[in-house]
């Protein structure tokens, strides 16, 4: 059905209109002088910081459908904050206790919304994951202690099915996005025990699918929002070698395409969101599992002729710009973002904690070219992915010079894709370093030095010294 | 209800809500992510709070929420409540599938929109089979990836039935776009669940004709590769010894374009214990065009090699592949 080119079907076509977005993008750039290539690839920090502020004041009409989101909106700008190393100030920071105080409910958990007293909007496991991180973010001890932890506690529990997996809300949906989230906040608030873990990696197992990567429920198909989900759940419940983590990461590998970002399930579209759930998947296997994660790095890739020095290597070859972008390739699009009244915001609701978009890569052999050419150049420490490939797609395909970032040219900023564009910029950035403390070297950022992010933890998503500042908080506490 | 929202008569001057006390939101004294609500929403959601606060479950709060739904279908307090209130009435639920239908049309992707939808059908049970297979059918006809309405179609076929003509849908939907991964993943689901099957045994040599044909008329296509392995799952001395598939993998690199999922699988295969004709051996060496070493005699490390040069962009993993290759393939 519907191809306009007799061979092509709906996949190669959205793919291919896409490919041409971007290359369009990378030609550009390998033309411009070296000045412009240099301002090209500069994240716009006051830019970003802008378009953040005014958004954690003051929203749209066009955010309605976001009205049961407000905990999301909540992370998704101070996480990007923090990432980006600013903070806010004291009024506002009290301004946003005080809000999402008002979402607690007080039977524990967080809603989508003020509820006060009297229930008015039913807590719902990712608002609380959203809430509980956004007060990490934050940082302080007013901030962390309103967090009501004992009724968080018995909240998780009762979202827990008999078969181990966790529930969203009262009767609501049971996936691996739920499991996530309770587990998560369960650690972070150092309230996990033996009733909250039960079985829990049970189900997760049953998600596994033949391809390798993780599903949103059984016999559902491989995606990355969930993969990431699964991965870091298994984590944290000390029960991550019981995946096929060896199909695990020959799947999420290929998920990267031909433009350098990640697409979130095979042959899908590119969205820069994945830069996180993907490429965070790299981050989770390097840091979190020791026997794996320690070979999983190339160290000192052997070979190397170190003739140039890693940062040398990778500005050379990218203003080089040799790409030759082509390749057959497929797609299949989705709306990430939906424009209202020239407002461009997220799809409502959760529907856009795991945007179900992505790329595709028909992967023809002809990708690359994005990275350096002599690989026997490399003598660093790398990770598995692309993360310079997959910098060069943040930065000039997902980033809106005005500020905030998206999907993919042609779509809107969002802060849900603000947030996670940098979150997958930062993984890409820091994985690169022996250990989370050591920053990373010039060559393994993208652009100006300055560019470099906060790094995080990814398991939560937190940045990585409001995380400790908590996990030392909780633990006394 | 279905009035434009121009025309809209404040909810104040409808008589019959004259005896309901609107409860506005508590945002607190000065908000963080403030919304600037329009007015309709805003009205809407300060009657629905009265009416969820005193657990009215009538047929006007039925209305409400249809109303709070359309201002925001991802509110999931307001759905919840929703079905609360049509239990309650012990309303008539093929309605409800048709209001359901009325929002996912321009919602198809929102989790609350398909959890209630599961609800309904639930309640319906087997007679709704047909009805939602259906219904999924036309939203993937819009949107032949759309993840909801896939895991919704694999619920109904557990959950009500319908298995019967599961595998010929697949088949349809594989034929418009071969690159339909979620129809792949719908073929596996079928092929390993459906009670009407032989289950993964019985038809695997049926799906490996089906895939491999598939993979010689896209060899660039990555779902029918991984589908191929998928269908040796738990039997991994079956599909290292199955010589459909090593002669696949054969077959692609002869023809010396698209091969990195042929060089691919290869490797796994190695690492699984194939042991390789010279026919391989030649094949990989005649992908080196330029390279002026000599081909190295262990052949998993020559893939590797050759994948780190034509699949650049996982240049890193084909290097860690080949540090992590067993001894002497």
């Amino acid at each position: 059905m519907a191809s306009t080119s007799s061979n092509e079907t709906v996949t190669q076509r959205e793919q291919s209109m896409v490919l041409e977005d971007v290359k369009l993008m990378y030609t550009i750039f390998a033309d411009v002088p070296p000045k412009t290539k240099h301002l090209m690839l500069e994240l716009h920090r006051d830019n970003h910081m802008e378009y953040l502020l005014r958004g954690l004041q003051q929203l749209g009409p066009s955010f309605c459908v976001l009205d049961a989101n407000r905990p999301w909106i909540c992370y998704w700008i101070l996480h990007s904050i923090a990432l980006l190393g600013e903070s806010i100030d004291a009024g506002l920071e009290d301004r946003t206790i005080d809000f999402l105080s008002r979402c607690q409910d007080p039977d524990g958990g967080y809603g989508g919304g003020p509820g006060q007293a009297m229930l008015q909007k039913m807590p719902h496991l990712a608002t609380t994951y959203a809430a509980v991180n956004s007060l990490i973010t934050l940082g302080d001890e007013k901030s962390l202690s309103s967090i009501d932890r004992g009724k968080i506690y018995r909240f998780l529990l009762s979202m827990k099915d008999p078969n181990g997996a966790f529930r969203m809300h009262d009767a609501g949906e049971m996936d691996v996005r739920a499991c996530y989230t309770a587990i998560s906040v369960a650690s972070v608030l150092n309230i996990l025990d033996d009733e909250l873990v039960c079985d829990v990696g049970n189900y997760i197992l049953s998600c596994q699918t033949y391809e390798g990567g993780i599903s949103g429920e059984p016999g559902t198909e491989a995606h990355g929002g969930y993969t990431f989900c699964g991965l870091a759940t298994m984590i944290l419940i000390n029960e991550v070698d019981r995946l096929d983590l060896a199909t695990l990461l020959d799947w999420v590998v290929f998920r990267q395409g031909v433009e350098g970002g990640f697409q979130g399930r095979t042959n899908k579209l590119v969205d820069g969101c994945y830069s996180f759930w993907q490429g965070g998947i790299f981050a989770l296997l390097q840091r979190f599992h020791t026997i794996f994660g320690e070979s999983m790095m190339l160290l000192d890739a052997g070979q190397a002729n170190c003739t140039d020095s890693p940062q040398t290597t990778v500005e050379s070859d990218i203003s080089d710009g040799e790409e030759s972008l082509d390749g057959t390739s497929s797609s299949g699009d989705e709306a990430c973002a939906i424009q209202q009244g020239g407002r461009i915001i997220s799809k409502g609701d959760e529907a856009c904690f795991f945007q179900p978009g992505a790329l595709m890569n028909t992967c023809s052999v002809n990708f690359g070219n994005v990275d350096r050419k002599p690989i026997e150049r490399r003598a660093e420490r790398e990770p598995l992915f692309n993360s310079i490939a997959l910098q060069r797609y943040l930065l000039l395909c997902s980033q809106d010079p005005g500020g905030g970032l998206k999907d993919k040219p042609r779509k809107g900023r969002d802060h849900y894709h603000t947030c996670y564009c940098l979150s997958g910029l930062s993984v890409s950035q820091h994985c690169w370093s022996k250990d989370e403390d050591s920053s990373p070297l010039p060559g393994a950022v993208l652009g100006p030095y300055s560019n470099l992010l906060e790094p995080i933890n990814p398991i939560h998503n937190v940045v990585l010294e409001r995380y400790r500042e908590a996990q030392e908080f909780f633990a006394r506490s | 209800m279905e009035s434009d929202e121009g025309e809209r008569l404040p909810m104040s001057r409808r008589p019959e809500w004259s005896d309901v006390t609107p409860l506005p939101q508590d945002d607190g004294p000065d908000p963080v992510v403030l919304i600037d609500y329009k007015q309709d929403f805003t009205e809407t959601m300060d009657y629905f709070r009265a009416l969820y606060r005193a657990q009215e479950r009538s047929p006007r709060a039925l209305s409400l929420t249809q109303e709070a739904i359309r201002f925001n279908p991802g509110n999931y307090t307001v759905w919840h409540f929703r079905r609360q209130i049509l239990e309650s009435l012990d309303a008539d639920l093929h309605e409800e599938l048709d209001f359901v239908e009325r929002i996912a049309k321009s919602n198809s992707k929102n989790y609350q929109i398909w959890h209630h939808r599961r609800w309904v059908a639930g309640k319906l049970g087997t007679d709704a089979a047909i009805k939602e297979l259906e219904f999924t059918k036309k939203i993937l006809s819009l949107d032949a990836k759309n993840y909801h309405a896939w895991s919704h179609r694999q619920w109904v076929l557990q959950a009500l039935g319908g298995w019967e003509d599961e595998l010929d849908f697949c088949r349809k939907l594989l034929e418009e776009d071969i690159f339909n991964n979620s129809a792949w993943n719908q073929r596996y689901f079928v092929v390993t669940r459906s009670p009407f099957l032989g289950g993964l045994k019985g038809m695997r040599d049926s799906e490996v004709s089906y895939t491999v044909e598939a993979i010689m008329a896209n060899p660039e296509n990555e779902s029918p590769w991984r589908y191929l392995r998928g269908l040796y799952k738990d039997d991994i001395q079956s599909w290292v010894n199955d010589p459909k598939v090593s002669s696949v993998c054969l077959k692609v690199l002869s023809i010396k374009s698209n091969f990195v999922f042929a060089l691919s699988m290869l490797l796994d295969l190695l690492c699984h214990g194939f042991r390789p004709s010279e026919e391989f051996r030649e094949a990989i060496g005649a992908l080196r065009t330029s390279d002026p070493e000599p081909l190295d005699s262990d052949l998993g490390k020559a893939i590797c090699h050759v994948l780190q040069h034509v699949d650049s962009m996982r240049a890193n993993y084909w290097m860690w592949r080949k540090s992590k290759l067993p001894v002497a393939v």
